[in-house]
């Protein structure tokens, strides 16, 4: 980052009311100030191993929708973090989770949260969920320099419409590709297992319950094929993050209750 | 050529705070009470979406009284500015007393450099993890800074609602007593009975998540008097 995190300098006064209003937008007030995260990378820079790979997936359920995701975080061979978190609430009524390069994501959703609180607070209503996604697919398709030298961010987000009342998935590429997605949806080294399992077990009338376990279920699956996604680990207490999305607003699911979806899982598995 | 009168400075901020203060008194006042679960803040307000009561950050929340364009203004700067420092740096760091000043000198400067002075006055109400923590912090349209203890008012007739408040005070107020404290002394100030669906209220409560902030619906405001 660069310059005042405070202001542009040719405003006087510690709260530059008079500077070029960029409406109710975090992001573009960042960027008029010249403190936005510099995600430029050098010319010509070879691919460096950084923290990356995951399984992150999401499915539709009656009441709302879920999202879960390993904790594994890799850079090469190595396993670089066992207990990363990559699924976020972005704000009351919706959740995101991401795969690619950790650092990045990571500022990345810090950005999203905070442009997304920031409009809710100016404008005194929230975007709209398809709002919110379309805010997400412009922040990926700004990383697209950076994915061509291998630091690659793809997003997964879900939540719930409040004005259709139902929960909804997307998924985004790496150019900033924002895609409806009807009941699951994955992405992440593991993503295309985690797919070919939802497939064959989803189906439409879930409750809470069964949804978590399905997750999880196809979690582990993923990590049974893919090396760089992190099984659950009840030994260590490590599990994945799940969160859950509804009317009534977004919950954590909690390390206890998945301590117990785990075991029937696992004990479940041939 | 026509020569500029002199006008001796003290003339000139008297006239300028004149102007400030007779603006700011036309408008309708809002109250702030701490209670044990954190502070109320209370006004009339016809509106249901022109809000004088904002969230700015997780603990810190803002009401303005006045000229709404001019108080929406020093609002959006308040939410720029901590989203900005939280963003930075981290989110403990967005202090109500850091705002404070800041608008303080804001004002202040827009009172004495700019054509025609704000008129407005602001409150930044902050709640802590106990009552003791609790702040409010009132900027008058000339950039005077008061730590408030307590209850606050702004707006209207300000002296005689702080009197008001000062005599029928009691610590450890519920929520609800809050509200029937708050409505009741702008009620008697005004000498009338305002409807639930006048006010507008909103709360910082200690008890909840993250973000503090929330608004009283019609509904919780009409049962709190009733109640109470």
């Amino acid at each position: 980052m660069s310059g005042s995190p405070f202001g542009p300098k040719d405003v006087t006064g510690p709260l530059p009311i008079d500077e070029v209003l960029p409406g109710s937008s975090f992001w573009a007030l960042m960027d008029r100030r010249g403190i936005l995260p510099d995600w430029q990378g050098a010319e010509n820079a070879l691919p460096i191993d950084l923290p990356d790979a995951t399984t992150v997936l999401a499915l539709r359920w009656e009441d709302g929708v879920v999202i879960a995701g390993d904790r594994r975080a890799t850079a090469g061979t190595i396993i670089a973090h066992k207990r990363v978190k990559k699924v976020y609430a972005a704000d009351r009524f919706s959740a995101v989770a991401i795969s690619g390069t950790a650092g990045m994501a990571i500022e990345l959703i810090k950005l999203f949260q905070t442009e997304l609180e920031h409009y809710e607070k100016i404008e005194g209503t929230r975007l709209s969920l398809e709002g919110k996604a379309n805010f997400l697919a412009r922040l990926v398709r700004q990383n697209l320099p950076l994915a061509f030298q291998g630091l690659v961010v793809v997003p997964l987000f879900c939540g719930f419409d409040e004005r259709e009342q139902v929960g909804r998935l997307y998924s985004f590429d790496v150019v900033g590709g924002r895609y409806d997605e009807e009941d699951y949806a994955t992405t992440g080294s593991g993503g295309s297992e985690a797919r070919s399992f939802l497939k064959a077990t989803y189906r439409p009338d879930l409750d809470a319950e069964s949804a978590i376990e399905l997750a999880v279920e196809a979690l582990v699956a993923a990590a049974e094929e893919d090396a760089a996604t992190g099984g659950p680990d009840p030994r260590r207490g490590i599990y994945p993050n799940v969160i859950t999305v509804t009317a009534d607003g977004y919950t954590e699911v909690p390390d206890d209750d998945l301590a117990g979806v785990t075991e029937r899982v696992l004990g479940g598995r041939p | 050529m026509t020569m500029p009168f002199y006008v001796p400075p003290e003339q000139l901020i008297k006239d300028r705070a004149e102007f400030a203060r007779k603006g700011i008194a036309r408008g309708r006042p809002i109250v702030a009470v701490e209670y044990t679960d954190g502070v109320l803040l209370i006004g009339e307000n016809p509106s249901y979406s022109l809000h004088k009561m904002s969230e700015i950050y997780d603990q810190v929340a803002f009401a303005g009284v006045g000229r709404f364009n001019e108080f929406e203004t020093l609002r959006v700067a308040g939410i720029r500015y901590a989203d900005v420092k939280g963003f930075s740096y981290g989110r403990r760091d967005v202090t109500g007393k850091g705002l404070a000043n800041a608008y303080s000198q804001t004002v202040g400067q827009i009172f004495t450099h700019e054509v025609k002075p704000y008129e407005i006055d602001v409150l930044v109400a902050e709640v802590g993890d106990d009552p003791d923590d609790d702040h409010l912090y009132h900027i008058q349209y000339d950039g005077t800074l008061h730590d408030e203890r307590r209850f606050a008012a702004i707006g209207g007739k300000e002296d005689e609602l702080r009197d008001k408040l000062k005599e029928s005070f009691e610590p450890g107020f519920g929520l609800d007593a809050a509200i029937g404290y708050g409505a009741g002394v702008v009620e008697s100030v005004e000498d009338r009975e305002i409807p639930a669906v006048d006010w507008e209220a909103a709360v910082l409560d200690r008890t909840r998540g993250r973000r503090k902030f929330y608004r009283l619906t019609v509904d919780d405001l009409a049962a709190a008097r009733t109640d109470g």
